[in-house]
């Protein structure tokens, strides 16, 4: 080997251990954002969970609020909360994967479209507050359907429209153009097209999406406020099932209620202390509620997409 | 009419020529999309039960032609068809606006260059055509199935797993298990848009085979980018440049001794 082929190797060297530097520096910087993210969410947990420790027993799922701090509990908000879900989803779910399915597979392509795109994406972006508004002025004072469990369901049903919209043409999207164009050269009209393929291989994202904006709406607080939910109640909505015929009622739609976050927003605004463990411990449901939501919508991704690979 | 000095590429497909029916026939057809030009005036037949081959350097308008075929183009916004397309023996213009796309797919069948299977099983790959057509007798799905199973030689490899995920298949499995789909439905003509381009060399051997034996009951027509698998596949052969169409005859002639200056520089390698 010349002299000038190991100076070369030498210049090579030195080169890349100057590049590779960066390397390390990046992936330190990289670690520490990512630490700063998950050790604050990791303590917060902690924090609400060792205060809230204590109070979690069956008692406070079972019991209704209460002014003595050790005898009150969280049915009357759990209960009200997976109703108010119930409607969203009932709501949510349908016009979210129609608009997506339309805005993808029906609609022109012109200037119209693309506008209403970028609405829907804009929509996603509009303070809750303000679905609040809208849905006093609209649900509220114009449909008068009160401050009911209806109401809030509708109310946060719009919120999570456009993610659930976003989410079903994001999975659109990804379906391969030959797919699409294999099924329309066997004859197969649009509908049959779109319900055959289009709807079935998009379903991991779809359902994706719509766990995610549940997740967000299980734990909205202002727009559940301005509509006028209560923040103290004993009772139960009517139970949407009966003994007798027509078994089925839906007195409930129409009943007052409270949700989680409502009932944890009424604990911390209480002097007394014992109130703020309460908060705590109904902090740890919710987000145990919201995380297993997650992990449910994982865990159908995997399942689904497992047969599918493009 | 093919002289004995042609060589053996030739002479397979001259001994089996069949007396040359037209099938279809494209007649000044110009294709745009939007503002681009991508086929001009092309007329040239597609005669039945015959493989004609449709080669050309890569932009040259092949498979654009071949997608006018199916109506493929209709799916996208800004395309333009001029001119006609006719179908036989019924007298159609396929590109009459007033006939619907999806009746000439339900007449026309299509395989396309890479292999797209549904993620359903085999069964149900195969099924879809007759599914989309409306039916729903057990017995009858069943029979079709393995017939367009048989016919892709892909019956035997299959047939103790048709539940299976299509995706499950190797990639010239899923090719002709493609062309098992395309089959069921018994098309008048089945066009292939660059079949073998995606597989390995023994996968495409098979395909190739496959050609030699549908031709028997259908009419097919082929894009290729491959010139030898032209001249070992296809009856007829139309030599395609910058959507002009500036040669068409029979494969041998084509092969050995085109009319046209630009084909033979093609086919000799000099271009293209």
């Amino acid at each position: 080997m010349s002299d000038a082929t190991a100076a070369k190797v030498q210049e090579i060297r030195a080169l890349i251990a100057r590049h590779k530097r960066w390397d390390v520096i990046f992936g330190i910087i990289g670690l520490i954002s990512l630490m700063i993210g998950v050790l604050t969410f990791v303590a917060l947990f902690l924090d609400m969970l060792v205060d809230g420790a204590p109070r979690l027993t069956w008692d406070f799922f079972t019991s209704f609020p209460s002014r003595k701090p050790d005898q009150a509990g969280i049915l009357s908000a759990w209960v009200g909360s997976t109703m108010v879900m119930i409607v969203t989803i009932c709501t949510a779910v349908p016009l979210g994967v129609g608009a997506g399915v339309y805005l993808e597979e029906y609609a022109p392509k012109n200037w119209m479209t693309d506008l209403i795109e970028i609405n829907v994406t804009n929509l996603a972006g509009v303070p809750s507050i303000v679905y609040g508004l809208l849905a006093l002025g609209l649900f509220i004072y114009q449909f008068g359907l009160g401050q009911s469990v209806l109401t809030a369901g509708l109310t946060l049903a719009l919120l999570i429209l456009p993610v659930i919209i976003v989410a079903t043409r994001e999975a659109i999207r990804s379906i391969p153009a030959a797919i699409r164009e294999g099924s329309y050269a066997l004859g197969a009209t649009k509908w049959q097209t779109t319900a055959h393929h289009i709807i079935p291989y998009s379903l991991p994202g779809i359902l994706t999406g719509v766990i995610i904006g549940l997740a967000r709406a299980i734990g909205e607080t202002a727009p559940v406020i301005t509509i006028g939910a209560l923040t103290f109640i004993a009772f139960l909505p009517p139970a949407p099932v009966k003994a007798e015929p027509p078994f089925i009622s839906f007195e409930w739609l129409m009943s007052g209620f409270t949700v989680m976050p409502i009932q944890m927003f009424n604990w911390t605004s209480r002097p007394e202390a014992a109130f703020q463990l309460n908060a705590a411990a109904a902090g740890v449901i919710l987000l145990i509620m919201t995380l297993s939501m997650n992990a449910f919508a994982i865990y159908i991704r995997y399942r689904l997409r497992k047969n599918i690979k493009w | 009419m093919v002289s004995t000095t042609v060589p053996k590429i030739a002479a397979a497909s001259a001994a089996t020529m069949p007396a040359s029916v037209k099938k279809s026939e494209s007649r000044d057809l110009n294709f745009y999309y939007g503002g681009f030009q991508a086929l001009k005036a092309i007329s040239m037949p597609i005669y039945e039960k015959n493989v004609t081959a449709l080669i050309g350097p890569s932009g040259c308008g092949k498979s654009t032609y071949l997608r006018c075929f199916n109506r493929m183009h209709d799916l996208y916004p800004g395309n333009r068809y001029e001119g006609q397309i006719m179908l036989y023996p019924d007298n159609t213009n396929i590109l009459n606006p007033v006939v619907d796309p999806i009746e000439v797919r339900m007449r026309i069948s299509m395989v396309f260059q890479k292999p797209n299977p549904f993620p359903k099983s085999i069964y149900e790959n195969v099924a879809y055509g007759l599914r989309v057509r409306g039916e729903s007798r057990r017995a009858q799905i069943d029979e079709k199935v393995e017939e367009a199973l048989r016919s892709a030689a892909l019956w035997d490899e299959v047939k103790q797993r048709l539940s299976d995920l299509a995706y499950n298949l190797s990639g010239g499995q899923q090719q002709r298990l493609c062309i098992a789909r395309a089959l069921a439905t018994d098309p008048e003509i089945l066009l292939f848009d660059e079949p073998t381009s995606a597989l390995d060399p023994i996968a495409t051997a098979s395909i190739e085979q496959l050609l030699a034996d549908l031709k028997e009951k259908v009419t097919i027509l082929i894009v290729t980018h491959n010139m030898q698998q032209a001249a070992r596949v296809s009856d007829y052969t139309a030599y395609m440049y910058l959507g002009e169409l500036i040669e068409f005859g029979r494969t041998d002639e084509i092969f050995i001794k085109p009319k046209r200056k630009e084909t033979e520089d093609y086919i000799t390698g000099r271009f293209g």
